[in-house]
């Protein structure tokens, strides 16, 4: 198949807060031979007892379809939602950047901190840990910007995502 | 902690966790469970041994445990239930779980575990059995907590047969077999999240029923997804057969649920199914399946796949639709639910029926059927296995008993299917999906159990049978009168063929060196051994195994180098079988994309 017909998706995934989703849910990815770009978990409703799996993946439309099917036939999944299809949607991560420098350095680093609204969670005479979120492409375009001025460390949670106005999701 | 935990809760209404376990089987209605005891399970053991309700069929190895409960799955409709211990117990079982998986098979496999505080530490006899089986099962659970118990039990058979069915394993450690737990009533549990749509929607029904009356080369093409919807599905199909006037054809695991002795029955299709089916579904303007997954088996080369059809399909399975093959009208539902609509449906419906160019349609599957493309030539006094099957179920047939038939996986279990006709469902256990060497004989096993005055008959290659030839001792055991019937090639056949037709007939290791005389191991195992060297012997020994009262290994030498048509050659079309030996020779249809394929 070609290329052109390679979109990513972003699927959000409503799942019992069980031992061993997450197991069930990569397994599903690595035994089919589907792609896992980015991975993301968290409870969300401890009473409930819910969690909310964020995933980002590539493929064909029929490839997609089939990942959504899959992850809906796992006996404690409650909810598959392509939030690509489903219409605008909003998709943050944070990230903790660590830079080490002295000199002009520091200072070209704290004002393009500025410019990005990240903010300074850490400071060393010698360092900072920035800590920023927006979406993959802001991260990114920071981080390129950080590496010429001391880039040591990053650590990213990978994206969480969410619909636009009403839309939502329920167990 | 533990001892607070058992003084404190001896007062309420609780037993030991074994207890529990068996009063859940009892509930769910288990009559017999088929195991292999072990350190981890034992306390289950014990309750076992105090009580009558449940029998339990003592296997000789664990996965023949979970191909007997599959045979008695597949032959009575309900779940099929494995105990096994920790470690081993449960490694040995994980074949027949993804067996039982691939032909969506309802059992629930209950594993022994070492004590809790011990999980993680590499303990004697521990396996991470939940982390091994996850992809072998439907689901699986390990029961942590007491409380947890009897609900999991209860939740494991829930999901093994609702749906798509399928194995789950429910993992025990032994200090919960042990300790107090209390019991919930199966009435109180409904499940969280697993929830499968039965009712097909309406819009999608109606449409399939307007390309179908509009269609003018239509085909029905079933699976075992009717099977498993139970008989009324069988029914229900042969229905909508008859009222549309359709003809239809059947997955290998499909055969019995529609007759195969109805005139508008075209026989199996795919690999090795008839010409009439395969051009049939190559010709076809629509076809709906139903309870079928477009499996590679059936397709043969995906873009000639049915190239001019609209295809319809409908699975209980979302997910087995637009995996292989893009369908036009997909419907969701249960198979019997399904077929009741689409027979609703198409009484109410006003369009008319394409009856003028559907008359053609059948002149053209007349044309293809004249081609006799199963005929074979039983001369001199070399055993033809097809004509050996043959003779099985005519001679079956003429006894009038209840049959069932079991197959291992090779060209036997293809030329039972291709000559053994059922008329009924749950009648036929072979192993599609996973093709399992060694399942028939305790998929038998299982069915004799359920249907102890039955005629149950594992149809079988010399090298398959000793997979599993161990159940032997079982049958003995349990005087199950299973019928063994070896078609004997002295080679591993199907591996055979395929290096003839692939591999420039270098035969690396599929001869079947060394095999034990048949007739002497029945004797060793209790049972009466008979063998066939010539054809005019073949109906004597078919006649004494059928008329003998215990279990039976016929031993028929059959012609070696036997091979089974019609072929559609991996990586080929519908409309490029290979129809028999003649055209195998000069046979290039092999791509190199071919050679890649299984
Ligand atoms: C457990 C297992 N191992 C290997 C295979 C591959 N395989 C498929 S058919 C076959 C040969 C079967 O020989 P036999 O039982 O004599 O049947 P025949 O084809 O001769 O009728 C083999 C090895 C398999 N299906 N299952
Ligand atoms: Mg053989």
């Amino acid at each position: 198949m070609s290329d052109s017909n390679v979109r990513t998706a972003t699927i959000a995934v409503l799942v019992e807060n069980e031992a061993g989703i997450l197991a069930r849910v990569v397994g599903l990815f690595s035994g089919r031979g589907y792609n896992i770009e980015i991975l993301t978990v968290a409870p969300v409703d401890e009473e409930k007892r819910l969690s909310r799996i964020t995933v980002v993946t590539t493929g064909t439309d029929m490839v997609i379809e089939q990942i959504k099917a899959q992850l809906d036939r796992l006996v404690p999944v409650h909810r598959v939602n392509d939030l690509s299809l489903a219409g605008p949607h909003l998709v943050r991560e944070l990230a903790l950047i660590k830079v080490i420098g002295q000199g002009d350095h520091r200072v070209e680093a704290l004002r393009l901190a500025d410019a990005f609204r990240a903010r300074v969670v850490d400071a060393t005479t010698e360092s900072f840990v920035f800590e920023m979120t927006g979406d993959a492409e802001k991260i990114d375009a920071f981080c390129a910007l950080m590496r010429p001025l001391g880039l040591a460390e990053i650590c990213r949670t990978g994206a969480v995502a969410i619909a636009r106005g009403t839309l939502h999701m329920a167990a | 902690m533990s001892a607070a935990i058992a003084s404190s809760t001896a007062t309420t209404d609780q037993r030991p966790g074994a207890e529990v376990v068996l009063r859940a089987l009892k509930e769910q209605g288990v009559d017999v469970i088929f195991g292999y005891p072990g350190g981890a399970v034992l306390p289950i053991y014990d309750a076992l041994f105090q009580q009558n309700a449940i029998r339990h069929i003592l296997v000789r190895h664990e996965q023949a445990a979970v191909h007997a409960a599959e045979g008695y799955a597949r032959s009575t409709g309900k779940v099929g239930v494995v105990l096994v211990t920790s470690g081993p117990g449960a490694t040995n079982a994980v074949t027949g779980l993804v067996d039982a998986l691939m032909d969506s098979i309802p059992v629930v496999c209950l594993t022994g575990q070492v004590p809790t505080h011990l999980i993680g530490n590499d303990a004697f006899q521990e396996a991470d059995t939940t982390g091994i089986t996850r992809p072998a099962t439907k689901h699986n659970y390990l029961v942590k907590r007491s409380e947890d118990l009897a609900r999991v039990v209860h939740e494991a058979f829930y999901v093994a047969r609702s749906g798509r069915p399928g194995p789950v394993v429910v993992d025990l450690p032994k200090d919960i077999l042990i300790k107090p737990a209390p019991y919930v009533e199966a009435s109180k549990i409904g499940h969280r999240s697993y929830r499968p749509v039965m009712a097909p929607d309406p819009a999608r029904i109606q449409e399939a029923v307007r390309l179908l009356k509009r269609s003018e080369r239509p085909i029905i093409y079933a699976g075992g997804g009717v099977i498993n919807a139970g008989p009324e599905a069988s029914r229900l199909l042969a229905e909508f057969v008859h009222l549309t006037g359709m003809p239809c054809t059947n997955t290998l695991m499909g055969l019995g649920s529609f007759p195969a002795s109805d005139p508008q029955f075209l026989g199996m299709l795919g690999m090795h199914g008839t010409y009439e089916a395969n051009l049939a579904m190559y010709g076809c303007d629509v076809m709906l399946n139903i309870g079928a997954r477009f499996d590679d088996r059936i397709t043969g080369r995906l873009d000639a796949f049915s190239p001019n059809s609209k295809k319809i399909h409908a699975d209980i399975d979302p997910s087995s639709i637009n995996k292989n093959v893009q369908v036009d009208v997909p419907i969701v539902g249960d198979a019997g639910q399904t077929l009741a609509a689409l027979i609703e449906c198409w009484k109410q419906d006003p369009t008319p029926v394409a009856k003028p160019a559907q008359l053609d349609w059948w002149k053209s599957i007349d044309e293809w059927r004249a081609k006799k493309c199963l005929a074979y030539v039983q001369q001199g006094p070399i055993i033809k296995p097809q004509h050996a099957v043959k003779r099985l179920f005519e001679m079956t047939k003429a006894t009038g008993r209840e049959t069932f038939i079991s197959t291992e996986v090779g060209q036997h279990q293809m030329w039972a299917a291709q000559y053994f006709g059922f008329d009924k469902p749950n009648h036929w256990m072979t192993s599609g999906g996973l093709g399992t060497m060694g399942y028939g004989l305790p998929a038998a096993m299982g069915v004799q159990v359920a249907h102890p005055d039955a005629l149950c008959i594992d149809i079988a290659g010399e090298a398959s049978i000793l997979m599993n030839i161990q159940e032997m001792g079982t049958l003995a055991q349990y005087r199950l009168p299973v019928k063994v019937f070896i078609l004997n090639n002295e080679y591993m056949g199907m591996v055979r063929q395929w290096q003839e037709l692939l591999h420039g007939s270098r035969y690396s290791e599929s001869y079947s060196e060394a095999l034990p005389d048949f007739v002497k191991l029945a004797d060793a195992f209790h049972a009466k051994g008979l063998r066939a060297t010539t054809a005019d012997q073949l109906d004597d020994v078919i006649r004494e195994m059928l008329a003998h009262p215990g279990p039976v290994i016929a031993d028929i030498c059959v012609a070696k180098d036997e091979n089974c048509f019609p072929m559609i050659p991996s990586g080929a079309a519908h409309n490029e079988m290979i129809m028999g030996p003649d055209q195998e020779k000069n046979a290039r249809s092999v791509t190199d994309e071919g050679m890649v394929l299984v």
